[in-house]
């Protein structure tokens, strides 16, 4: 602990705030996709950069965890990188950047290619926890509607997608159906990555610090994608291998090689992205 | 006499000194029109809210087929709203969702009760569409480019096409051109033979009221003065007011 900084409790919250979280996180969990008001504790760094999903970190975070950090899936953002330093002092924790390694991940746009297992925890940040906020903007009628489970307006938005673009336009933040019964915002994750949410071995953790909620899905529990009969959901990636691993399976990033217009995929996910390069590699040697 | 669907009995609400409705008593039984007449404030508007449980009166009852409608549960009467009957405001921007297209607004209650096949939606719109006599071109324009008549006859294809056994209709042509009007009448009377509809219509228009309705309830400052078959209301008033009503018509 002597790497830690002086003056702060563990993980930098109080205990009695940390108790408070955990409860908000217990009821979470309880009532899958639910989302639970929590009394969010202003945090050193700004709305926008996460303070939901630290805030959750900081209250399920012992001593002996592992964190990795994930910022648009990539480990070495500046984002993911001052997240990561902030609990190395705070807490003192081990960090790594390697998912097999980690206890907790927390993440912001991506979930790792790699299957997560049952001892580990991934934990969200939300910036809207409210997926028909776009649609009705008063907070008491969302209320209602989610306890009547009244979700025909979410439907006439995609209703209204394929009648204008031929299809479902949402790319990021594909409402969910969670144990079909609360609609829940998967964050401003690709859709792709919707169907990792399903039955999932890891539990999984949302935190929104400006809109002072807190939602989470238990271990193994129903998480569908809203469609319709004839247009089902798919998992858009782009229709490439990456130029680094070849993977054909995973979410690719478009990267902007040179000034001439030349352009890359590569996997989102570095980690699984480096992995898959040293796999490679060693089966070459 | 057949059981009616919806019975009221009773009812009484005072907003303070005002007295919206004073014991009234209303009915109405499968496939009837019965239109509600009265000047303004005199309680028809607070009647309607009272009788499909958005508003709760003082005292009285209200049976829908022998349901307790005001011991209902907030879900029970959402879902009943949004299938065994409707509502047509008087402003089709109450009732219309004005960022959704047509076609959307017309879909969004089948989709309230489970639709998820698009293909069948948009089939359903369409007919819809066609029904009120708008152009099926039109289905994916935003309401708000529509004219009013055009906005109360998509309020309607929005409202009927769940299938409803009742709706609730507050002054639905108030506002409009007075030949359109009269169209609006037309097909609110067709569609609700076709589809061996109740409607519990509200306006100001004794005409309208003539052509449509099979009863009629005249309302004074919360009471009802007067109801009976229309033809007898109108031609044989018994009520001073009812015959004020009737004459000041008969003269304009
Ligand atoms: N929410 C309310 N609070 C207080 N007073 C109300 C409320 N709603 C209606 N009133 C009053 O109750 C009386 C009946 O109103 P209501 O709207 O039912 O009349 P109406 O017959 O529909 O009139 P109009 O023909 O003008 O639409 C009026 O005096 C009105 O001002
Ligand atoms: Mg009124
Ligand atoms: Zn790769």
């Amino acid at each position: 602990m002597s790497t830690t900084l002086e003056g702060y409790n563990f993980a930098y919250l109080d205990e009695a705030t940390k108790r408070m979280i955990r409860r908000a996180l217990l009821k979470a969990v309880a009532i899958p996709g639910h989302q639970i008001p929590f009394g969010a504790r202003e945090m050193p760094l700004p709305y926008g950069w996460g303070t939901g999903g630290i805030q959750v970190t900081a209250a399920i975070l012992g001593p002996t965890d592992t964190l990795k950090v994930i910022d648009q899936g990539a480990d070495d953002t500046t984002n993911a990188i001052s997240i990561r330093r902030f609990f190395t002092r705070v807490a003192g924790v081990a960090t790594t950047e390697h998912t097999a390694e980690a206890t907790v991940v927390q993440t912001r746009h991506r979930i790792p290619e790699r299957l997560l297992r049952e001892d580990q925890i991934i934990v969200y940040q939300v910036p809207q926890p409210e997926p028909l906020s776009r649609l009705e903007p008063r907070r008491t009628e969302t209320k209602r509607l989610h306890a009547l489970a009244d979700y025909g307006l979410m439907h006439v938005r995609l209703y209204e997608d394929i009648a204008r673009f031929g299809h479902i336009a949402k790319a990021y933040d594909y409402p969910v159906m969670v144990n079909g019964r609360y609609l829940m915002s998967p964050s401003p994750i690709p859709a792709f990555d919707n169907p990792k949410m399903h039955r999932m071995a890891a539990l999984q953790l949302f935190g929104a610090g400006r809109e002072k909620r807190i939602y989470a899905i238990p271990p193994y529990t129903d998480v569908r994608s809203l469609d319709f009969e004839d247009h089902p959901f798919r998992p858009i990636r782009a229709p490439h291998a990456c130029a680094l691993c070849a993977s054909t399976d995973t979410y690719l990033d478009e990267v902007i090689t040179d000034d001439a217009g030349g352009r890359l995929f590569v996997c989102s996910d570095t980690d699984h992205c480096a992995e898959r390069q040293a796999t490679a590699q060693e089966a070459a040697e | 006499m057949t059981t009616p669907l919806l019975d009221a009995k009773g009812l009484t609400l005072r907003f303070g000194a005002i007295p919206a409705l004073i014991d009234v008593d209303i009915d109405i039984t499968a496939g009837e029109v019965v239109a509600i007449v009265g000047e303004s404030g005199s309680g028809k508007t607070t009647l309607l809210r009272v009788l499909s449980g958005m508003m709760a009166p003082d005292a009285g009852s209200v049976l829908w087929r022998g349901q307790d409608v005001l011991a209902m549960g907030e879900a029970a009467r959402r879902r009943l709203m949004r299938t065994e009957w409707g509502y047509v405001h008087q402003n089709p921007r109450d009732g219309l969702r004005l960022a959704v297209s047509a076609g959307g607004n017309v879909g969004e209650r089948l989709m309230a009760v489970g639709a998820r096949h698009y293909g069948n939606i948009r089939g359903e719109a369409l007919s819809w569409l066609a029904k009120v006599e708008i152009d099926a071109d039109r289905i994916d324009d935003l309401p708000r480019t529509f004219s009013g008549g055009m906005q109360q006859r998509l309020q309607i294809a929005r409202t009927l096409v769940t299938q409803p056994k009742l709706v609730f209709m507050d002054e639905p042509t108030g506002g409009l051109d007075v030949s359109v009007q009269a169209r609006l009448l037309d097909l609110i009377r067709s569609l609700s033979r076709e589809l061996g509809l109740s409607v519990l219509i509200v306006t100001h228009d004794i005409a309208a009221a003539r052509l449509l309705a099979d009863r009629i309830l005249v309302m004074r400052r919360g009471v009802v003065v007067e109801q009976g078959l229309t033809d007898r209301v109108l031609d044989d008033p018994q009520h001073p007011y009812t015959q004020l009503l009737v004459s000041s018509v008969l003269a304009a």
